[in-house]
């Protein structure tokens, strides 16, 4: 329930990642950023242009575009109304 | 088995029994994620200055030195690219990688590890530590950026730390120097018995990421740690400049600002400069006998390398905007805002930071490209890279302006005219880069999409020695530039100014060598609007851009007819205004530089890519320069 991509996800709003659907190329280096499976992550902003936007996962801050950020599930856990 | 059972029952793992006596150590490798502060330690230990920037991939090559700043002259430390784990994906961790386990030809097997990690993520930084504590060498844990853990009230437990990991464990603020004690007294126990009772080591077995993160996560629960706050300043300022509207504005107005300063502040510095090397080369002038020795230092080799020199306040200027920039982190930001630009012309994000280098020069730009881990984009980063301006440009692109365009202003003084010529030269060069780009990108480069990852490193304070060394270190370079270069480049011109000697006589300057070499090509530079003197310019800074302006300083000085006045006023006596407004289109252009092509080949491992750039290059420059002298000659 409430399984969603991280590139629909709403600025404002964090989440637990649930599984990432990449290249292993790809999920190999988002792993070694912190992008895994258990955890939490949380929208910060988008770049002036909408695309990409910023995560903040485990303390660090991270720029993806959406095409990658799509294939990124994150349960929800706090659900924010999109600000700005 | 699972990732997650292989950390749960760690299988004991004893690190091979040290050798007995004294271990004669000879190499110590550094090594660390990316933006960890590697360099910066490398800089403190060695004493050296390898380029450090606040943003994720500034090292891209291995580079060795003697630790000679904690007196171990005995021992080489080498500084490697910042890596995730020992997987490889591009050429920068590849070479990490050979270089640690010993792999690399020409460099010896590190007998030492210093694992530099930055303190303030200690989950993710550790990650790294499994694989390298499993190379089996005895290994310093270096936590990094005390200083900024202690600001945002983070807290580690070194010995509980030490205890876990199995190796020793030191809290070092490489930027402030702190901490750095723990590291010679390592160095000598590590060469001799290494019996510090930190040996049984609990490693993940299975070295995946999922399984190194879970034993990381473990390691800092156990010990304790306390992840520093955010940064609130990182947060206020991004969400400023990386606002819709604020953000790119901002970008816009920095840009802006360099150019002005260029001009507004670096003008009348170079002038004044320009006066005081004037005088003290007629000084000098008067003590030597008046034959051809004084003509051959004084017209030929002064007046050559002092029209060279004067531009190191404004090449000083430029370069302290870039540090600030580099320094802070906001480079990054700026990367994720061209982010949607760089993709409309199917660039890689990654290019952007390569690409915005090369403002200063293409040579580490080039080098740059390595942390791009799609081929084919790094090709197309590569072959785009030169159009972007750099500062070997600036000298001919200010005295041209200076020369040509008037000093009007703008908005009540803000901006002034010359100010947004050089402005307009930049963007020419970026929409070249643009253009062959799209062109790469829609024929021959068909590149799969590689994915824009980009971490944000939080903002930090530009330090004063760091500017402050990066601006030694630029002059210098700039200088000696000027006294091999371009004095070597401007001798060879003064020497075929007066060839051949007639009955004891020298040449006139048209009848010369060089002028008939002059004349003969001017045909076809004559409808750019290049007179011949120009044509001898263009082919001397085929070495380096800023070499014209020196070969340009030494016939001036040379000719009777313009001996008198200075360059500018020199070359407003002897070109048009299209002629003048061409030179610096071409320039934008051309590759005029050898060392670029020289790093291209090295890159890219043949000729065929840096022929390709040279002919395509000169040809747009040609045709560029011909248009703008054809069209003002029509216009005024």
């Amino acid at each position: 329930m409430n399984v969603l991509a991280l590139s629909d996800a709403k600025v404002g709003s964090a989440g637990v990642v649930e599984r990432i659907d990449l290249p292993d190329e790809v999920s190999h280096y988002l792993a070694h950023l912190g992008f895994l499976p258990g955890t939490s992550v949380e929208i910060l902003r988008r770049a002036p242009a909408g695309d990409p936007r910023v995560y903040r996962i485990d303390g660090v801050e991270v720029g993806l575009r959406n095409e990658t950020a799509k294939y990124i599930f994150l349960r929800l856990t706090s659900e924010v109304g999109e600000a700005a | 088995m699972s990732c997650h059972s292989a950390v749960a029952e760690p299988i004991e793992e004893i690190t091979p029994p040290p050798p007995t006596g004294t271990v004669r150590m000879r190499t110590v490798a550094l090594i660390g994620p990316p933006n960890c502060g590697k360099s910066t330690l490398f800089n403190r230990l060695t004493g050296l200055r390898q380029k450090v920037a606040n943003y994720p991939g500034v090292t891209v090559e291995h580079h060795s030195g003697r630790m000679k700043s904690i007196g171990r002259n005995d021992l080489t430390l080498i500084d490697l690219p910042g890596i995730y784990s020992l997987a490889t994906y591009s050429e920068d961790a590849r070479v990490a990688v050979e270089v640690l386990t010993g792999k690399m030809r020409g460099v010896p097997k590190p007998d030492c590890v210093l694992l530099v990690l930055d303190a303030t993520h200690l989950n993710r930084q550790l990650m790294l530590a499994a694989p390298v504590f499993s190379i089996g060498l005895p290994t310093l844990v270096l936590l990094n950026m005390s200083d900024q853990l202690d600001a945002r009230g983070g807290k580690i437990d070194t010995l509980a730390l030490a205890r876990e990991l199995g190796h020793p464990v030191a809290l070092i603020s490489a930027a402030q120097g702190k901490g750095l004690e723990s590291i010679p007294e390592f160095l000598l126990r590590a060469g001799s018995r290494p019996d510090d009772g930190l040996r049984p080591v609990q490693l993940p077995v299975l070295q995946s990421a999922a399984s190194c993160r879970s034993w990381a996560t473990q390691v800092t629960s156990r010990t304790k740690y306390q992840s520093p706050a955010v940064s609130l300043w990182t947060r206020r300022l991004d969400s400023v400049l990386l606002h819709p509207v604020f953000g790119p504005l901002f970008f816009l107005a920095v840009v802006v600002a360099v150019f002005q300063v260029v001009f507004s502040l670096g003008q009348p510095l170079s002038d004044g400069m320009g006066v005081l090397l004037t005088h003290a080369g007629a000084k000098a002038a008067i003590l030597l006998p008046d034959n051809w020795l004084r003509a051959l230092l004084q017209d030929g080799l002064w007046n050559g390398v002092q029209s060279v020199l004067v531009f190191l306040p404004q090449i000083l200027l430029l370069f302290l905007f870039i540090g600030v920039l580099e320094d802070s982190g906001y480079l990054a930001r700026a990367a994720l805002i061209a982010d949607r630009l760089m993709r409309s012309i199917g660039l890689n994000g990654k290019a952007f930071i390569p690409l915005l280098s090369a403002y200063a020069c293409a040579v580490p730009a080039i080098m740059a490209t390595r942390t791009i881990e799609n081929k084919r984009e790094r090709i197309a980063t590569i072959l785009v890279a030169p159009f972007m301006t750099c500062s070997a440009r600036l000298p001919i692109y200010t005295l041209i302006i200076a020369a040509f365009i008037p000093n009007q202003k703008f908005l009540g003084g803000i901006i002034g005219l010359r100010a947004i010529v050089m402005l307009g030269l930049y963007v020419l060069g970026f929409l070249a880069a643009l253009i062959t780009a799209k062109m790469l990108n829609s024929s021959v480069m068909k590149a799969v999409q590689a994915p824009f990852i980009l971490e944000l490193p939080q903002y930090r304070w530009p330090t004063l020695t760091s500017l402050g060394m990066r601006l030694y270190d630029r002059g210098m370079l700039f200088l000696k530039k000027a006294g091999t270069v371009i004095l070597g480049v401007t001798f060879l011109v003064w020497v075929m100014s007066v060839l051949p000697i007639h009955g004891g006589q020298f040449s006139d300057l048209s009848t010369s060598v060089i002028g008939h070499l002059g004349h003969w090509i001017e045909p076809v530079l004559r409808p750019l609007g290049f007179n011949w003197k120009i044509g001898i310019g263009l082919l001397s800074s085929i070495v380096a851009r800023e070499v014209i302006v020196g070969t340009l300083g030494t016939l001036y000085g040379i000719d009777p007819a313009t001996h008198a006045l200075g360059l500018q006023a020199a070359l407003r006596h002897d070109i048009t205004l299209g002629g003048a407004i061409a030179l610096v289109v071409f320039f934008a252009f051309a590759m005029q530089c050898t060392s670029t092509l020289i790093v291209v080949r090295r890159e890219t491992n043949s000729w065929k890519l840096p022929a390709m750039q040279f002919f395509y290059m000169t040809g747009v420059a040609y045709v560029a320069a011909l248009v703008t002298n054809q069209v003002i000659m029509r216009l005024f």
